[in-house]
C-alpha cells in the first residue's frame, strides 16, 4: 500500500440519514465526495417517516 | 448523483474504479425549478412508493415535496409517452422551463475514489406471502410504514386516520409486533429487528393524539425498548397515554362479520382464550436487506452474515471484509436512527483514517473577486421580481408590482425574471449588479430558507458584500396562500416588496468572523471507547492528548471477556492498548483529572491535574467525553449475606478461572434488571440479556445435565444477537417471565439457595433450588460526572448520562461547539456500538481539526457600549453561554463600570439578547432596531 498513490475522494453509495451523515464529515473533514443515490432523491426511509421519538419532531 | 446504481467496482483501497449506472430522469435537472405544473397536467396516476403505496403520484413527479434535488423525474414504467411516443406529451407543453427531455438516455460513469461507504439501508418485510396476517386481502390491514403515511400531514389523508376500506374513522386499532422478525418459519428472518418495538409505541401514542380515545393495543413477545430514555417513554405511553400492551404472540388476523372489521384470537397470560375485534390491525414489519443490496455486496465481494447483513468485527464496526469497503447504517444489522447516523459518522472516520495521506487533494474552494466597499455609497436599490413560472406570476399581477417597485425610494433598477433562481439568470444578476452599480439587492420569489445562500453567493460572485441581500417572500407567503384572491395578492406582494427596501436600505456589509483553531484533540477517559477515539484521531494526523483517571488503561473492559459474537475481549484490549502507547501523536495523562476549563471551540484550554497535583494546560480545539460507566453493586436479593448469590461480572472471572463452587454447581438462576428498568433508574443497560444468555450457554454446552433458569422482564437479545436466545432454548435453557410486581425472592436454604418466582405458563408459584444465583447487574452513570460537564458546560440527562445535542440526528455532539462524547459515558452499550461512537466522535472533532480557522456566520450580538449598562439581562436569556459580564474602565473616567461582551464564536445570532435589552444595548448584526423598525414602518405605510 505504501507505493500506491492514495485518491482523496470517497463514494458513498446510499444517501439515507446514514449516507449523508458520512458524506457531510467527509467533506468538512477535507475529501471529496461522490454521493450515489438509487432513486430520484436523497433522504432514504427516515422522510417517510412522521414524527420521531422522544421530541415528535417532524423527521422531514 | 441520483437514479445511480453501482455495477461495478475494480481496483484496492485508496485506489478504486467505481463504474456507476446513471438511469434516465427524462427531466433536465439544470432546467426544472420544480414550478409542479408537469404533474399537475399529467394525466398518468400509479401507486405513490412515498406513501407506501396508501396514496398515488402521477408519472412525473418528485419523491416528496421537500427532495433532494427538487427536481421532477419520469417514471418510465409508467409515462404514457415513452411507451407510446407521441400519444401524451402534456408535461413538455407546460413545461415553462424547457426542462422535459424525453430523449434521455442512460449514462456510464467511471469514478476514481480513495475508499467506498456502503450504506444502502434496508427495505420493510412485506408480509403479504405469510398469508396468516391477511395483509393484501383484508385492506384494514396495513403496515407500520403505511401507518405512518396515514398520520402524517402530507401522507394521502392529510394526517388523519380513517380506514383504508371505507373511509370511517378508526376507534380501536391492534399492533402486531415481530411481523416479519423473530420468525425463522413464516419469513426466514430469525433476528430481530431491533427498532420495531420504539415505534409501535410511537406510533400508538401519536395515533392517540390524532385521534381522541381510540384505543390502542400492543401484541409482542418482548418490549425491546434498550435505546436511551425508551424504557421512560414506554412507561409514559402505558400510564399517560394508556396504551395497552398484551404479551403474546397472535397467529393470524381474521374478518370479523363484512364490514371490514378484523378478529383477532389469542390466550391470554392467565391462559384464557381471548377473541377480540378491531377497525384496523397494523403491522410492525421488520428491516432486511433488498435485493439489490444482495447484489451489490456480491459487486464488491464483500461477506454478510447468516441474517444477511454485512459482516463487521466488533472492534470494527464499520469495516467490511474488503480493505477500503466500508459500511454503515442498517446494511450492517437492523438498527434505529440514532445508532445508524453514529455509524454514518464512524465510516467517515475510518475512510479518512486510511486516506489521511490525501486529505484535501482533491476537496476545492470556490473563488470569488474581491469585494466592493459600499460603505460611503448613497443606496443604489436593484429588484429582481420573480415570475417562478407561474407560481408567482399565475396569481400575482408581477408587472404591476414592478412598476410600484420603481417608485420606491433609492430603487435605481427593477427587473422581472422567469426564474430567478435558473443559472443564467444568476449570470446576468452579475452583469445587472456590475453594469448598475448596484449596492443594495432585494429578491421578490421565495424563501430564503431555500434560496438566500444560492442569492448571497450571487452577490459575492458580483463584487457585492453578501449580507447586502433580502428576500420578499411573494410565492410561500403570498401567491401560493392567497391564490384565491390575486387582487389581494399583488397589494400584498407590493407590501413584502416595500419592507424589504425599507430593511435593505439600512444593511451593512458584515464580515464574517473567523476563528483560528488549535489542531489538537483532547480525549477524556482511556477505555475502549476514549482510545479508539485518541487512536484515529492520532491516525488521521493530529496530536491528541488522553486523559485517564485510573494507572490503567482498558476501563471496563478489563473485566469483560467476549463480545456477543464471541470476539476475544482481552486480545483486543491489549492490542488497543498498544496502539495507543506507541503512537506518538497521543500524550498519555494517566492518574489525571481535568479541574478547570477555559475558551470555546476552536480554542479550547483544560488544566489537568495528576496524582502528584502537577498541572498540566492542554491547548486543544475540540475534546470527548469517553468517561464510561461503573457497574452498580446490589443491595437486593440477599447479594450481600448470600455468598453464592454474586454478580455477573464475578461469575465470569470464576468461571474463567474453573472455581469450584461454580464448576460442581448443578442449578444455575441468572436473575435479570437488577437496579435497571425500575424506581429511580427507569432504564435498560442493554447488554445484560445478552451476557446472561451467553454465560448460559458456555454452562449447558459444557454440561448438558445443568439446569439454567433465566428470570427476565423482556429477553432483549436484540439485533442478530436473537440467535443467542434461539440457541440458548435449543439448549434447553429455560427462561422464566417476571413482571415488576411479582419480583423473585431469593433465601439461603442450607447449602442451597430458594428462589421463588411466579411462572407464568404453569399459573402457580415456582421454587428452583439453586447453587448458584446470578445477578445482571445495571450499569450506572458515573456518580461525579455532572463535575466534569460543569467544566465544559455539558449537559447530563435525567439518569446522569451525558445528554447529547439531539436524539436523533446529533447522537454525539453536546450543545456545547467543539465538544463530543462517546461511549458508555452517554449511555450503557456494547462494545461494537462504543467503537462506532467513538470512531464518530472523532470524525466529528476531526470535522474541526482539519481546518485552520472556522469561519463563522456574521449574523451576531454586538454590544453598544454608550447604552449598555451591565444590567445582565441578556447574560440570563443567551441560550449559548455567549454572553459575559466584564468590568471595564468607565467612559467619563470616573473608575470602573460594568458592560457585557459577546463570544461571537460561541453566538449564533438568535436574537434573544436584543429582544430582551431594555436599554437597546445590545443588537444582531442583520436584524439591527433600525433595519426592523424601518421595515415595521414601511408595513405600517400601506
Amino acid at each position: 500500500m505504501l507505493d500506491t498513490k492514495k485518491v482523496g475522494s470517497v463514494m458513498i453509495v446510499g444517501g439515507g440519514v446514514t449516507g449523508m451523515q458520512t458524506a457531510l464529515d467527509l467533506a468538512d473533514s477535507g475529501y471529496y465526495v461522490y454521493l450515489v443515490e438509487k432513486t430520484g432523491a436523497i433522504g432514504g426511509a427516515m422522510a417517510q417517516l412522521d414524527k420521531t421519538f422522544p421530541t415528535n419532531d417532524c423527521s422531514m | 448523483m441520483t437514479l445511480s446504481e453501482v455495477t461495478g467496482i475494480a481496483g484496492d483501497a485508496g485506489n478504486f474504479t467505481v463504474t456507476i449506472k446513471e438511469a434516465p430522469r427524462y427531466v433536465d435537472v439544470d432546467k426544472c425549478i420544480a414550478c409542479g405544473a408537469c404533474t399537475e397536467k399529467c394525466p398518468k396516476k400509479v401507486d405513490s412508493e412515498y406513501d407506501a403505496e396508501t396514496g398515488k403520484r402521477k408519472a412525473i413527479y418528485v419523491k416528496y415535496a421537500q427532495a433532494v434535488p427538487l427536481k421532477y423525474q419520469i417514471d418510465p414504467d409508467a409515462c404514457i409517452w415513452l411507451k407510446k411516443p407521441g400519444a401524451c406529451g402534456f408535461c413538455e407543453k407546460v413545461c415553462d422551463a424547457g426542462a422535459i427531455n424525453f430523449n434521455d438516455t442512460e449514462k456510464i460513469h467511471e469514478i476514481n475514489v480513495g475508499a467506498i461507504v456502503m450504506a444502502p439501508g434496508f427495505e420493510t418485510y412485506d408480509p403479504t406471502d405469510a398469508k396468516v396476517w391477511g395483509y393484501g386481502v383484508f385492506p384494514n390491514v396495513i403496515t407500520s410504514i403505511q401507518l405512518e403515511r396515514y398520520l402524517s400531514a402530507s401522507g394521502p389523508t392529510e394526517g388523519h386516520l380513517v380506514r383504508p376500506s371505507d373511509g370511517k374513522p378508526v376507534y380501536k386499532v391492534a399492533f402486531l409486533q415481530c411481523i416479519g422478525s423473530r420468525d425463522e418459519n413464516l419469513c426466514g428472518n430469525g433476528y430481530c429487528s431491533s427498532v420495531c418495538c420504539m415505534y409501535a409505541i410511537k406510533e400508538a401514542v401519536i395515533a392517540k393524539d390524532h385521534v381522541p380515545g381510540l384505543s390502542t393495543s400492543i401484541f409482542y413477545m418482548d418490549m425491546r425498548t434498550h435505546g436511551k430514555e425508551f424504557d421512560q417513554y414506554m412507561e409514559r405511553a402505558k400510564t399517560d397515554s394508556g396504551v395497552r400492551f398484551v404479551r403474546c404472540r397472535v397467529n393470524g388476523v381474521e374478518p370479523d362479520g363484512d364490514n371490514g372489521d378484523l378478529r383477532l384470537s389469542y390466550v391470554n397470560e392467565d391462559g384464557r382464550q381471548i377473541e377480540e375485534s378491531y377497525d384496523m390491525v397494523v403491522l410492525s414489519v421488520g428491516l432486511q436487506t433488498p435485493k439489490h443490496v444482495l447484489e451489490l455486496a456480491k459487486t464488491a465481494n464483500i461477506k454478510l452474515t447468516a441474517d444477511n447483513f454485512a459482516a463487521t468485527s466488533d472492534f470494527a464496526p464499520v469495516q467490511t471484509s474488503q480493505q477500503g469497503i466500508f459500511t454503515c447504517g442498517a446494511f450492517a444489522g437492523p438498527k434505529d436512527i440514532p445508532h445508524s447516523v453514529v455509524e454514518g459518522s464512524a465510516a467517515a472516520a475510518a475512510v479518512a483514517e486510511l486516506l489521511a495521506p490525501a486529505r484535501f487533494e482533491l476537496s476545492t474552494d470556490a473563488v470569488f473577486p474581491e469585494e466592493r466597499e459600499v460603505a460611503g455609497e448613497e443606496p443604489r436599490i436593484g429588484i429582481f421580481v420573480c415570475h417562478c413560472g407561474s407560481n408567482i406570476a399565475g396569481v400575482v399581477d408581477v408587472e404591476a408590482v414592478e412598476k410600484y417597485a420603481k417608485t420606491l425610494p433609492d430603487v435605481v433598477y427593477v427587473e422581472r425574471n422567469l426564474f430567478s433562481c435558473s443559472q443564467d439568470t444568476q449570470e446576468m444578476l452579475v452583469q445587472r449588479i456590475k453594469e448598475q452599480k448596484l449596492n443594495r439587492i432585494v429578491i421578490a420569489a421565495c424563501t430564503p430558507r431555500t434560496h438566500e445562500p444560492l442569492f448571497r453567493e450571487t452577490l459575492k460572485a458580483a463584487g457585492l458584500n453578501e449580507y447586502l441581500v433580502e428576500m420578499a417572500n411573494i410565492r410561500n407567503h403570498d401567491s401560493w396562500v392567497h391564490s384565491a384572491n390575486p387582487v389581494a395578492a399583488t397589494t400584498k406582494a407590493n407590501d413584502l416588496v416595500r419592507m424589504a427596501v425599507a430593511k435593505v436600505t439600512f444593511s451593512s456589509a458584515l464580515q464574517s468572523v473567523s476563528v483560528p483553531i488549535t489542531q489538537k484533540g483532547l480525549v477524556i477517559g482511556a477505555g475502549i471507547s476514549g482510545m479508539t477515539a485518541a487512536l484515529n484521531i492520532a491516525e488521521q494526523g493530529f496530536a491528541v492528548h488522553l486523559v485517564e483517571r485510573t494507572d490503567t488503561l482498558g476501563g471496563n473492559a478489563l473485566n469483560l471477556k467476549q463480545t456477543w459474537s464471541g470476539e476475544h475481549i482481552p486480545t483486543a484490549v491489549s492490542r488497543l492498548i498498544e496502539q495507543v502507547t506507541n503512537n506518538d501523536k497521543i500524550t498519555i495523562h494517566s492518574n489525571s483529572q481535568v479541574t478547570k476549563v477555559e475558551g470555546f471551540v476552536g480554542n479550547f484550554k483544560s488544566t489537568v491535574v495528576d496524582e502528584k497535583g502537577v498541572r498540566t494546560v492542554i491547548e486543544h480545539g475540540a475534546g470527548i467525553v469517553a468517561t464510561g460507566a461503573e457497574a452498580y453493586v446490589p443491595t437486593e436479593y440477599n447479594y450481600e449475606s448470600i455468598t453464592s448469590v454474586i454478580t455477573a461480572i464475578q461469575f465470569d472471572k470464576l468461571y474463567e478461572l474453573g472455581e469450584m463452587h461454580v464448576r460442581s454447581a448443578n442449578n444455575f438462576v441468572f436473575i435479570q434488571c437488577v437496579g435497571s428498568r425500575e424506581k429511580d433508574n427507569m432504564y435498560c443497560s442493554k447488554v445484560c440479556c445478552t451476557h446472561s444468555v451467553q454465560s448460559a450457554i458456555a454452562l449447558k454446552k459444557e454440561h448438558p445435565q445443568r439446569n439454567i433458569y433465566i428470570l427476565y422482564r423482556d429477553m432483549r437479545t436484540y439485533g442478530q444477537r436473537e440467535s443467542l436466545y434461539r440457541e440458548a432454548r435449543k439448549l434447553g435453557v429455560i427462561f422464566i417471565n417476571y413482571e415488576l410486581h411479582g419480583k423473585p425472592t431469593v433465601t439461603e436454604n442450607g447449602s442451597s439457595i430458594d428462589v421463588e418466582v411466579w411462572d407464568h405458563v404453569l399459573h402457580r408459584p415456582l421454587k428452583i433450588q439453586a447453587d448458584l444465583v446470578i445477578l445482571a447487574t445495571a450499569i450506572r452513570p458515573l456518580e461525579d460526572a455532572s463535575d466534569l460537564g460543569k467544566l465544559y458546560k455539558v449537559p447530563l440527562d435525567g439518569d446522569g448520562f451525558f445528554q447529547e445535542a439531539h436524539a436523533k440526528l446529533r447522537p454525539v455532539d453536546f450543545s456545547t461547539d467543539g465538544m463530543f462524547v462517546a461511549g458508555m459515558a452517554h449511555y450503557p452499550k456494547p462494545i461494537e456500538e462504543s467503537v462506532a461512537q467513538a470512531l464518530a466522535a472523532s470524525a466529528r472533532t476531526v470535522t474541526l481539526l482539519a481546518k485552520q480557522e472556522i469561519a463563522l456566520d456574521a449574523i451576531k450580538a454586538t454590544v453598544d457600549k454608550e447604552f449598555c449598562d451591565g444590567c445582565a439581562l441578556c447574560v440570563d436569556v443567551c441560550p449559548y453561554h455567549a454572553i459575559t459580564l466584564v468590568d471595564v474602565d468607565s467612559m467619563n473616567g470616573s473608575g470602573e463600570e460594568k458592560i457585557v461582551t459577546v463570544n461571537k464564536a460561541q453566538c449564533k445570532g438568535c436574537g434573544l439578547c436584543q429582544g430582551t435589552c431594555p436599554k437597546r444595548g445590545i443588537s444582531v448584526d442583520g436584524f439591527t432596531m433600525k433595519q426592523i423598525n424601518a421595515q415595521i414602518t414601511a408595513a405600517l405605510a400601506a
